[in-house]
């Protein structure tokens, strides 16, 4: 830990303050990099940056080792070529882009095509037990959209594996961690304009703290928690995305949020949560409630070349690939989670509003506890059902937005001077639709990625660094003690719980304008009664408070999904318009940018051209549309 | 389906609290965690718990329900009578800091301790090779989502706070059995795992096995094994006059001693 942790009363290791009442005034720390997050691409980006001699922090809101990456499952896609020599970079990345429809920003399916295999080669050097292959190399599995197996996993636990990995790392590396901090706001230099440090407070006490710092790596994850039926845990209330507009940088591909064809429909208290994709990568399939594998009925056009049309032949395809096209239950997630939706709405859905998963009559038992043991223990604690014997029930669930901070493909720099976004808070990687297993590989990629080149910059600063205005403190302490000075307002629970409902009905997996433009209404609405919020009790570990701190940053993420939803009027990848169906031609030439309005009350959109993608890389989609 | 639940909650700080009741509607399907986050929704807001993804998976929502160390995502309310009174308290083994949330730092201290693996240069085509039979033993280990129910529950030192200074628990057991299990690791940690980790104060009652969620056989797999491969290497002649002869055991040829 730093110097100035393990005094006064702190705990050595967190450096935490545990006396609520603690006076001492406002806590001040000074790094090269600040990393806010500590999933995947937090932890992957301090390590880079430490390694190349920044002075480096971790921010996280949780206990370290908790964050959402511990949730991922099916595995890291990368070309190391272990199962089908013939995989490389070039397939990898030419799924990648049509996966999202080719939205994508092509440069960063490039880099992250590239260096995923040494990326997943250095989890191994740090300690990470991946499934072998019969030659004891790293194992790889199916999964949708991809053309080999190519994702790297640990049975249907690899996030944990992965988190582990890299949380192990960063503490044998020493690298300070500030565990259950929230981030509140980024400071800018008043003259330059440039990143000069971060502001937040500690949950354990509620105290400030203040970091001096030239770099800020965004990498909070998603916005998940915006929408009721999720995967997502309580901490993906958007804050990097947030903090990013608030300090002037903008997002793209927001109306772009993936719903995962599989989570949990029943019980109740666990509706939305996953269930792996790698269920079907090994030979799960989905019925409705007529008994028929319907997934033959939803091959577009874009993919029907590579798309098996019968069940013979995909059934042959788990194990002869060469001569077989790959099963329908293997399409993206977009074109899953639209065919499931539409069984439900035609009434064929299972008694508890979802369809069937079925892998108990294609596995023996054996093998789907060997290779899916967390569903299997999750169903079995959780639902009552042995899916060993029986049919899973599942259905559509929030899971991912491919939207975030827009950012230089190679340095992961946003259009604020120090200002980094890596991981889910980042844009343009999955373009309209992301890849299973392309997640992680994301993460392990951009994160080395802007440790490194936040350490160049802050090297080129020498002594001449960017500095925090007073008042801009001063300002941030007022604007989070808010909740606390309001009196008869409104419980922030209960504006979240409303924002929730309404995401999930009126900007969910299938749009209208109607609805979007009734969803931008009542966002306003939100937006009037959190300026009233109220919270109960002190300072000292409130979890009232912080969701009230946390709503704001829900508000706006939520308004930039809907404006970007109703703007863009074509259906594509994980923005699905009933009232546009199909793809526009000029629409996949373009990209949605939102910003922070002037005066800060709301966000304004104007469309981008995308990246051209030069003739190099052109030629490996010559042929397919 | 709806019922009443009589929902106990123990409210209160490091200076001193106490239990208090929170009757809240429940329904069918829902786990302890649902429970508290409607009171924390509806009569208690500033309620302090710690939560993250509410399936398992990361191991925050420790406490102890009706006295029994428990992840309240994975407690079902199915699992009691609907009469029943239900008592949620922090783990007892770490100070409160507020309600339900404890101080686990001890753990993120053990852990810092544990010098961390150390593999040899890959191979020449930059690829590592183990047998899936090989890492099998340390994936189970690492199927540990860091609950710390184990440590709290581990009676060396739930009673005992002058003991956490020199034993480590069974979470870092865990570990050490991993490392050593480990088919590439070049270190040997057994003289630590006694020495600096306390490994001899474990007298394997097995407790912690039984509160894992994840179902790992720490007393079994991890901790037994860890305890015959430190007696081995200090008090066993055979194996003393093995290795003074040039033999040694197959996982830790090769090894440094830390």
């Amino acid at each position: 830990m730093t110097e100035s942790a393990g005094q006064d009363g702190r705990h050595p290791m967190t450096g935490n303050a545990l006396d609520g009442n603690a006076e001492g005034g406002m806590e001040r720390h000074s790094y090269d990099v600040v990393v806010i997050g500590a999933g995947g691409a937090g932890l992957r980006a301090a390590i880079a940056a430490h390694e190349s001699g920044a002075k480096t922090a971790i921010v996280c809101k949780s206990l370290l080792g908790k964050a959402h990456t511990v949730m991922a499952e099916g595995g890291i896609a990368a070309s190391m070529g272990n199962v089908y020599p013939d995989d490389n970079w070039e397939v990898h990345f030419r799924d990648t882009m049509r996966g999202g429809k080719m939205l994508n920003n092509w440069r960063m399916a490039q880099l992250h095509a590239q260096e995923a295999p040494e990326r997943v080669m250095e989890l191994e050097d740090w300690g990470a037990l991946f499934d072998r292959t019969e030659d004891g190399l790293i194992s790889q599995r199916d999964f949708g959209g991809h053309k080999y197996a190519r994702l790297a996993h640990v049975g249907d636990r690899t996030g944990l594996e992965m988190i582990r990995t890299l949380q192990q790392r960063a503490v044998a590396l020493g690298i300070d961690v500030y565990m259950e901090c929230t981030i509140t706001d980024v400071f800018k230099d008043p003259e330059s304009g440039a990143i000069s440090g971060a502001f937040g407070y500690w949950r354990e006490s509620g105290r400030f703290i203040v970091f001096d710092t030239p770099t800020v790596i965004l990498a909070t994850g998603g916005i998940g928690k915006s929408f009721k039926v999720t995967s997502n845990s309580w901490e993906y209330t958007g804050d990097g995305h947030a903090l990013a507009m608030r300090a002037g940088a903008s997002l793209i591909n927001m109306e772009f949020v993936q719903f995962h064809p599989t989570g949990m429909v029943w019980p109740p208290s666990v509706k939305g949560l996953l269930v792996t994709e790698s269920v079907r990568g090994d030979g799960g399939i989905l019925k409705n409630s007529e008994g028929e594998r319907f997934m033959f009925n939803y091959i577009p056009e874009f993919f029907k070349a590579e798309t098996a049309d019968t069940i013979e032949e995909a059934d042959r395809w788990y194990d002869d690939k060469k001569n077989n096209r790959r099963p329908p239950e293997l399409l993206p997630r977009d074109e899953v989670a639209r065919a499931i939706n539409s069984e439900i709405k035609a009434g064929r859905g299972t008694p508890h509003g979802g369809i069937y998963l079925d892998i108990a009559s294609r596995r023996t038992p054996e093998f789907i506890k060997k290779r899916l043991p967390s569903m299997y223990h999750q169903f079995k604690e959780l639902a009552d059902v042995d899916i060993t014997a029986e049919p899973m029930e599942i259905g559509p669930t929030c899971h991912y937005v491919m939207g975030g901070v827009e950012v230089d493909a190679d340095t992961q720099e946003s259009a604020v001077t120090g200002l980094y976004a890596v991981g889910e808070c980042s844009g343009g990687m999955h373009g309209s639709n992301r890849l299973g297993g392309n997640s992680l590989g994301d993460l392990l990629v951009f994160g080395k990625r802007a440790g490194e080149f936040a350490t160049t910059y802050v090297n080129s600063l020498g002594s001449d660094r960017p500095r925090i205005d007073a008042a801009d403190i001063k300002a941030a302490e007022r604007s989070a003690l808010a909740p606390f000075e309001v009196e008869g307002g409104e419980n922030p629970y209960t504006i979240q719980s409303d924002l929730q409902q309404s995401m999930n009905d009126l900007v969910g997996i299938i749009r209208t304008a109607a609805e979007l433009q009734q969803s931008l209404t009542e966002i306003e609405g939100f937006k009037t009664r959190a300026r009233t919020m109220v919270v109960e009790g002190h300072r000292q570990y409130n979890p009232g408070w912080h969701l009230a701190i946390d709503l704001r940053n829900m508000l706006i993420v939520s308004e930039c999904i809907a404006k970007a939803a109703l703007a863009r009027t074509e259906s594509r990848g994980g923005h699905t318009r009933d009232d546009f169906p199909g793809p526009n031609a000029e629409w996949g030439t373009k990209n949605l940018v939102v910003n922070l309005n002037a005066e800060g009350t709301g966000v304004e959109l104007h469309e981008k051209p995308l990246p051209v993608m030069p003739a190099e890389l052109t030629k490996y989609f010559e042929g397919s549309k | 389906m709806a019922y009443k639940l009589k929902l106990r909650i123990w409210r209160g700080d490091a200076a001193g609290g106490e239990i208090k009741d929170y009757p809240v509607e429940v329904s069918e399907g829902e786990v302890v965690l649902d429970a508290i986050h409607r009171v924390q929704g509806t009569q208690a807001g500033d309620l302090a718990v710690r939560w993250n993804c509410k399936a398992g998976k990361c191991g925050s929502c420790s406490a102890e329900v009706n006295g029994k160390p428990r992840l309240m995502c994975m407690c079902r309310l199915s699992d009691f009578a609907e009469d029943e009174t239900i008592t949620v308290t922090p783990m007892r083994s770490f100070p409160v800091i507020r309600d339900l949330v404890t101080d686990v730092s001890f753990n993120y201290e053990k852990a810092k301790e544990l010098p961390s693996f150390s593999p040899p240069p890959r191979d020449a085509d930059n690829k590592r090779r183990m047998a899936q039979v090989d890492v099998e033993r340390g994936q189970e280990f690492r199927k540990c989502i860091e609950c710390f129910l184990c440590q709290n529950t581990c009676h060396v030192v739930r009673d005992h706070e002058e003991n956490k200074k020199a034993f480590a628990g069974p979470r870092f057991f865990l570990r050490y059995a991993e490392l050593d299990m480990h088919p590439l690791d070049t270190n040997d940690r057994r003289n630590m795992a006694q020495e600096q980790a306390g490994l001899g104060m474990c007298n394997i009652t097995k407790c912690c096995t039984e509160v894992c969620p994840e179902g790992i056989k720490i007393t079994d797999n991890a901790i037994i094994p860890m305890k015959e491969r430190v007696a081995d290497r200090k008090f066993d002649p055979l194996v003393w006059l093995g290795a003074k002869i040039g033999m040694r055991n197959k996982d830790d040829d090769g090894r440094t001693e830390l």
